[in-house]
């Protein structure tokens, strides 16, 4: 069907939009590509993929992209403004590079992001698969734990588990994660109970296939692309919760460069050296916005019962 | 009640007394779980506390006998079920134990910062109010063109700032260059030694306690120190309530009445702000109670910004030096709030729609 007057990306085009798919493969490629050509035709979700993609460029190279060492401490170059030579956004209180410091803070936001992000949905796709397939009293017992979760307000149960846990990044990263959970399961269960008795759960069920098969093979994979919105939706929470609790001294301790933490000692100077608190905060401010642009953009694209416009 | 469900005249309202009575239970029976529920994760979090509260009592070079002696007296040594229980008990009778840092009962602390926290939340929420529900109608009459979208960037652009740096930006520019409004805190020191002497006390709320005393340059102060902090945490009540007003109202614009009413000759203003918003209402209540019980929630960041002496800043001064009685406490009553706050919100919601009361 490929004429020969195409070029090989026209072929690749023609091959992908085939409205006679001769494989599964070209089929589920073809799928994909009609979603991104949807999603690349919103500019803010794109804007919003150029920035996590340029945040995740950032925390693969920073050591080639800081000029200066995060930790290096400089007492007779402390407090200079931005626009310094050599210290484009300006040095802290111990004359460390500020950039340099955002620069390789962008690791710990990621690594704070992708712990979240491979726990919390996980966790909630167990709990609310099993809950909705099983049903009955399996599902009130996880759904009222799920709720009791849900009433609590996040920040402040994070804060309690801190306190308790005693400060310090991997436990930030297990309350946030432990704070997350219950919108997934929710989602989970409903995306679950709509699949529940559907021909073909039945027809497996038939064949002598077991619950955990069922639950993990075919009724997850329906629900994944509503978790994936929440996901990428969450993620802006989630890094503004581990900048709070970095803020409040219970999350990353010093010297590490996290962003909240920058924040909170850039505080002592805000009046007279206002960059060492602001920077931080902007680079705060443009991730997240990041990842609620992506998520509104996939919302669109990916949730057929949106209709935002 | 329902001996007489076979006359028909009474019936009706038999039946729907005997399904508020339902209702209720069931309404109580989710409160009470969900109430027990909060106090088993605070007592599973006091529990895997790596401090050892008998010896934070005895100290290091306590005796055997004596460290028994003070274990047995906190309770430490009875089964953990008996310990929840009288957990339980302590809760609902409103003893949280006592603040290292105050040595005050944590519910006498807790309701002598509260108020500053209720005044900020409620200004926010007022203010938020205002400006998302115009600002969402708007958006929602005229889907995809400049205004729709600069509404929506607004809203997310808010979504995505830290609470905290905000506030310091917000300091930083209307405070410290501008000099437009109060610093931190809640009034000027001068101020607040009139109010701590002249101004009698009825709602811990300054705005209201000056107001009432007429003490207008208090009242004026008191609000140059709140017009900041509000407007932070209004921002985000804003951008919540914008979205959701623009959804509600997109729905509502799409349905046959609205058409109706057009036809029939009304101007488009009655039609959008009347006809429209006013169906709008109940599910915007719960959007406002809940963004409402998310602004106690953010206050602890912005009150730690601002030295608001609130429940906020409370709870992170008591984390700050491991007064995990105050904490708890502090927990326990912003849960309690936000449990009651959502419930109070899904009751209204009831009373008010006539749909959900016929599917109830």
């Amino acid at each position: 069907m490929s004429g020969p007057f195409l070029t090989p990306l026209g072929r690749l085009s023609a091959w992908l939009t085939d409205p006679n798919p001769s494989s599964r493969l070209q089929a589920r490629l073809g799928q994909a590509w009609l979603t991104w050509l949807r999603f690349s035709r919103n500019p803010l979700a794109m804007i919003g993929l150029g920035i996590i993609l340029a945040l995740v460029l950032m925390a693969l190279f920073a050591p080639l992209l800081a000029p200066h060492d995060p930790l290096e401490q400089d007492l007779t170059r402390r407090l200079l403004p931005p626009l310094t030579p050599g210290h484009w956004l300006g040095t802290d209180e111990f004359g460390r590079d500020i950039l340099s410091r955002i620069v390789h803070g962008s690791r710990i936001t990621l690594t704070i992001v992708a712990l979240v992000a491979v726990t919390a949905p996980v966790f909630g796709l167990l709990v609310g698969t099993v809950s909705g397939y099983f049903g009955g009293w399996v599902d009130a017992v996880l759904m009222r734990l799920t709720d009791i979760f849900l009433a609590f307000p996040r920040l402040i149960l994070a804060l309690a588990l801190v306190a308790a846990l005693g400060p310090g990044i991997e436990n930030a990263i297990l309350a946030i994660a432990l704070t997350a959970w219950p919108p997934y399961a929710r989602v989970a269960r409903a995306e679950t109970l709509t699949v529940r008795s559907a021909d073909y759960i039945a027809a497996i069920r038939l064949a002598g296939a077991s619950h955990g098969r069922i639950i993990l093979g075919h009724v997850t994979p329906m629900c994944l692309p509503s978790v994936i919105i929440r996901v990428t939706l969450d993620m802006a929470g989630v890094i503004l919760t581990a900048a709070g609790l970095g803020f409040l001294g219970l999350g990353a301790q010093p010297p590490l460069p996290e962003w909240g933490l920058m924040i909170s000692s850039g505080r002592k100077f805000l009046f007279d050296q206002w960059w060492v608190a602001t920077m931080p905060g902007l680079a705060i401010f443009i991730v997240s916005l990041g990842f609620n642009l992506l998520g509104d953009g996939l919302r669109d694209v990916l949730d057929p019962r949106s209709t935002s416009r | 009640m329902s001996s007489n469900t076979t006359t028909l005249p009474r019936d009706g309202i038999a039946r729907r007394l005997w399904q508020l009575a339902k209702d209720l239970l069931r309404l109580f029976v989710m409160l009470a779980t969900t109430f027990l529920g909060l106090l088993a994760i605070t007592f599973f979090i006091g529990r895997v506390v790596p401090i050892d509260p008998v010896l934070a009592i005895v100290g290091e070079r306590a005796t055997q006998e004596q460290y028994e002696a003070a274990r047995h007296a906190l309770g430490l040594d009875r089964p953990l079920i008996v310990q929840f229980l009288i957990y339980v008990k302590d809760a609902a009778t409103g003893n949280f134990g006592t603040s290292l840092l105050t040595a005050k009962p944590v519910l006498e602390d807790i309701g002598r910062v509260f108020p500053a926290t209720l005044e900020l939340a409620t200004l926010a929420t007022i203010l938020g109010v205002l400006l998302g529900v115009p600002t969402g109608v708007i958006a929602a009459t005229r889907p995809g063109t400049l205004t729709d979208q600069i509404i929506r960037i607004l809203g997310l652009v808010g979504y995505s700032m830290p609470v905290f740096w905000l506030g310091l930006m917000g300091l930083l520019i209307f405070y410290g260059e501008l000099g437009w409004v109060g610093g931190p805190g809640r009034l000027d020191t001068f101020q607040e030694m009139m109010f701590e002497s002249e101004v009698p006390r009825h709602t811990g709320m300054i705005l209201i306690d000056s107001a009432l005393a007429g003490a207008w340059d208090i009242f004026r102060n008191a609000l140059s120190h709140i017009v900041l902090p509000a407007g932070v945490l209004a921002y985000y009540s804003m951008a919540y309530i914008s979205r959701m007003t623009r959804s509600f109202m997109m729905n509502e614009l799409s349905q046959e009445y609205v058409t109706t009413a057009r036809v029939k000759g009304l101007p488009e203003w009655r039609v959008v702000w009347v006809h429209a918003l006013g169906n709008t209402l109940v599910p915007l209540i719960t959007v406002i109670a809940l963004s409402y019980a998310n602004l106690l929630e953010g206050s602890v960041l912005t009150e730690t910004v601002f030295a608001w002496p609130g429940l906020g800043l409370y709870i992170t001064n008591a984390l700050m030096s491991a007064d995990m009685a105050a904490v708890m406490g502090g927990t326990i009553i912003v849960g309690a709030a936000f449990i009651l706050l959502n419930m109070a919100s899904d009751i209204l919601y009831r009373l008010i729609d006539p749909r959900a009361r016929a599917a109830a």
